[in-house]
């Protein structure tokens, strides 16, 4: 049973579409991140779903309720803004109270609940500052426990993180998912970080132009892409897409990439046979992820189909937990992705490993995954 | 390297030196009929006659205050300027608080409660700053007449709030376009309605643009005279109408000393919410223009 539903959402601005007919729906204490380029409409999409904006047609249901007519406030949803949005003239404590105090608890009750919340996120100490007096990290504490403090059916981030520096955004990732570990609440994250949504999740929906692209399990989205955006965005460095060829010769199916210089590089592709049949001198795109193209000393062992082939190293990229080596293929740059202490350097030519099994064939005209 | 640094400092503090001057200079320039006025209004009126308006009084009196303030001759009747005073005190104060709330609101609904035609609504406001005094006289008569408050302090505060309008929605429009979205719409989901989070969130932030249209409508609806001459009654006349038929009225002697004294009443109140508040008004206009 969905505990968060969304049915045909479809969102205009004027003539311009912004949402076009989107399908989600969330486990309660399910971890929703909606991630995606700028202007995709996953912020759109989740003020549709804190009622901030209208919707032009479809419903969103929470708990089974149909929400869309519902005033923000009486949707049981609170927003963490991407600009902690406190209210700069009243201090912390006045800042988490403040819909309660709207609402009318009693003030004992006030107090006891921002004290709560205040020890959950260690700002007990800062319950007096203003929010000028606070550094990025401390505000956005702050935002949390006004969120906290409602306990409410959902809460929605909105790139809660995007403000605070690498370090501080790591450890409020860390902490944001033990808190959802710890309260079990549901949540709508909207980030455009792809390595924060893979983290996070546990459903992952990757929109383009207003477009659900993908919706799944961080594992669906990063091993099976539906398609080249999605491939393309996850994953960091991105997947390896490789112009190729269909060759299909009796039983066995290859596929050819051309080279800067000697033979074009046939893989034998053995994984899907019958999604390739028919396909034979057909042009693919060919993916493959750093990961999946290493030294043979560090390819995967349980996999079934490894291809290994000489390239032509061009730049060799130390990142000290692994190494990184851009060669090239079909006329782009590929990068593996090797053990650090790889005996590999720039101008040579290497033996690399292919996992097959990880390997997936898009349709270069409709952009789908064909296997 | 030394030597050119100090023929550089040397330069610079003969530039400044200049600069100091040139200030200097149209500082003087400017006070000059302040203190001609000053000086005058404490001299008796043979003093003055005597021709040398530049010089400081032999014999201090303030007996031109006096008669300024309580017994010259205004049109007909001997009272001096302060019922004026009064009925000026009893148009601005109302004026300026009505313009200036309402003005908030308009800010307030143009950019954060956005509806379709919002931008042709605030350009038809806007429109109303460029229009002349004069074009308006004549259907204002008409609408005050209708209204039955010609003549009356209500009638002068409504074409005062009407004209103000378009300034005060002006400044707040542009001061609230830079105030965050987002807290308001943080607000609206704590469950604040729309005048709760104007007044909890927005107002408390608004100082600097509250004190600049204050400021603002304060100056001009207290020295506007062509509203207050069309449109005042005896009862009603603000110190702008009163002080030029004190100054104008034919009957009798010249009294410069008293005229002296009157125009400076006129001004003061002015003089003094610019020494108050003039520093905020420079922080807020700059506010309002670099972020708007």
């Amino acid at each position: 049973m969905a505990f968060l539903k969304i049915d045909n959402l479809r969102k205009s601005f004027g003539k311009v579409d912004v949402l076009k007919g989107i399908d989600l729906e969330i486990e309660e204490g399910g971890f929703l991140v909606l991630v995606g380029p700028s202007g995709c409409g996953k912020s759109t999409l989740l003020n549709t779903i804190a009622g901030l904006e209208p919707i032009t047609s479809g419903s969103i249901s929470i708990n089974g309720k149909v929400v869309n007519d519902l005033h923000p406030s009486q949707r049981d949803i609170a927003m963490v803004f991407q600009s902690y949005a406190l209210y700069p003239n009243m201090t912390v404590a006045e800042n988490i109270g403040f819909g309660m105090e709207i609402r009318g608890v009693p003030k004992a009750e006030r107090d006891a609940a921002i004290a709560k919340v205040a020890e959950t996120l260690q700002i007990g100490a800062l319950l007096n500052r203003k929010p000028s007096q606070l550094s990025g990290g401390q505000r956005q504490r702050v935002a949390m426990g006004r969120a906290l403090v409602r306990d409410p059916m959902v809460f929605l981030f909105d790139e809660p993180l995007s403000n605070l520096d690498a370090k501080l955004r790591v450890d409020m990732r860390t902490e944001i998912k033990r808190l959802h570990q710890r309260m079990g609440t549901t949540i709508v994250y909207v980030t455009h970080d792809q390595i924060e949504a893979m983290t996070l999740a546990t459903k992952i929906a990757v929109l383009k132009d207003g477009v659900l692209q993908q919706f799944g399990t961080p594992a669906e989205i990063y091993n099976t892409p539906n398609n080249l955006f999605v491939a393309d965005f996850m994953g960091s460095p991105s997947m390896n897409l490789i112009p190729a060829k269909v060759k299909a010769s009796g039983g066995d199916v290859a596929i050819m990439m051309e080279r800067d210089e000697g033979e074009p590089l046939a893989l034998p592709f053995a994984g899907a046979n019958g999604a390739l049949a028919g396909r034979d001198g057909q042009n693919v795109v060919f993916g493959i992820r750093p990961e999946a193209l290493t030294d043979p000393d560090s390819a995967d062992r349980n996999a079934r189909h490894v291809s290994e082939l000489d390239c032509d190293i061009e730049v060799i990229e130390p990142a000290g937990s692994d190494t990184f080596a851009v060669t090239r293929l079909g006329g782009r740059e590929i990068v593996a992705r090797l053990r650090a202490d790889a005996p590999i350097s720039a101008g040579q030519t290497a033996r690399l490993a292919f996992n097959l099994d990880k390997a997936l064939l898009f349709d270069p005209e409709t952009e789908a995954r064909i296997v | 390297m030394s030597a050119g640094k100090t023929v550089g400092v040397s330069g610079n503090r003969l530039a400044r030196a200049l600069l100091y001057s040139v200030l200097i200079v149209f500082a003087v320039y400017y006070l000059l009929p302040l203190y001609v006025m000053l000086v005058n209004s404490v001299k008796p009126l043979d003093e003055i006659r005597q021709g040398n308006m530049l010089a400081l009084p032999d014999v201090f009196t303030l007996e031109p205050w006096a008669r300024a303030w309580s017994s010259a001759q205004i049109g007909v009747q001997p009272t001096g300027l302060k019922p004026y005073f009064f009925n000026s005190i009893l148009m601005v104060v109302p004026a300026v608080a009505i313009s200036t709330v309402l003005g908030a609101l308009n800010g307030y609904v143009l950019t954060k409660w956005r509806f379709r035609g919002d931008d042709i609504v605030f350009g038809l406001i806007l429109l109303s700053c460029f229009i002349p005094f004069q074009i308006a006289l004549i259907p204002a008569a008409r609408i005050l007449g209708m209204l039955g408050i010609a003549g009356t302090t209500q009638g002068l505060v409504l074409i005062h709030v009407v004209y103000g309008l378009g300034f005060t929605t002006l400044f707040f429009r542009n001061y609230y376009a830079a105030f965050p979205t987002e807290l308001v719409r943080a607000a609206q989901i704590d469950g604040a309605g729309f005048f709760q989070i104007f007044r909890r969130i927005l107002l408390p932030s608004s100082a600097p643009i509250i004190v600049v249209t204050v400021i603002w409508q304060f100056t001009n609806i207290w020295n506007d005279f062509l509203f207050g001459v069309s449109f005042g009654d005896f009862d009603s006349q603000p110190m702008t109408v009163a002080l030029n038929n004190l100054v104008s009225s034919s009957g009798g002697v010249k009294e410069y000393n008293v005229h002296f004294a009157g125009a400076i009443l006129a001004a003061l109140p002015t003089l003094v919410v610019y020494i108050v508040s003039g520093r905020y008004f420079v922080r807020g206009l700059m506010a309002g223009a670099v972020k708007g």
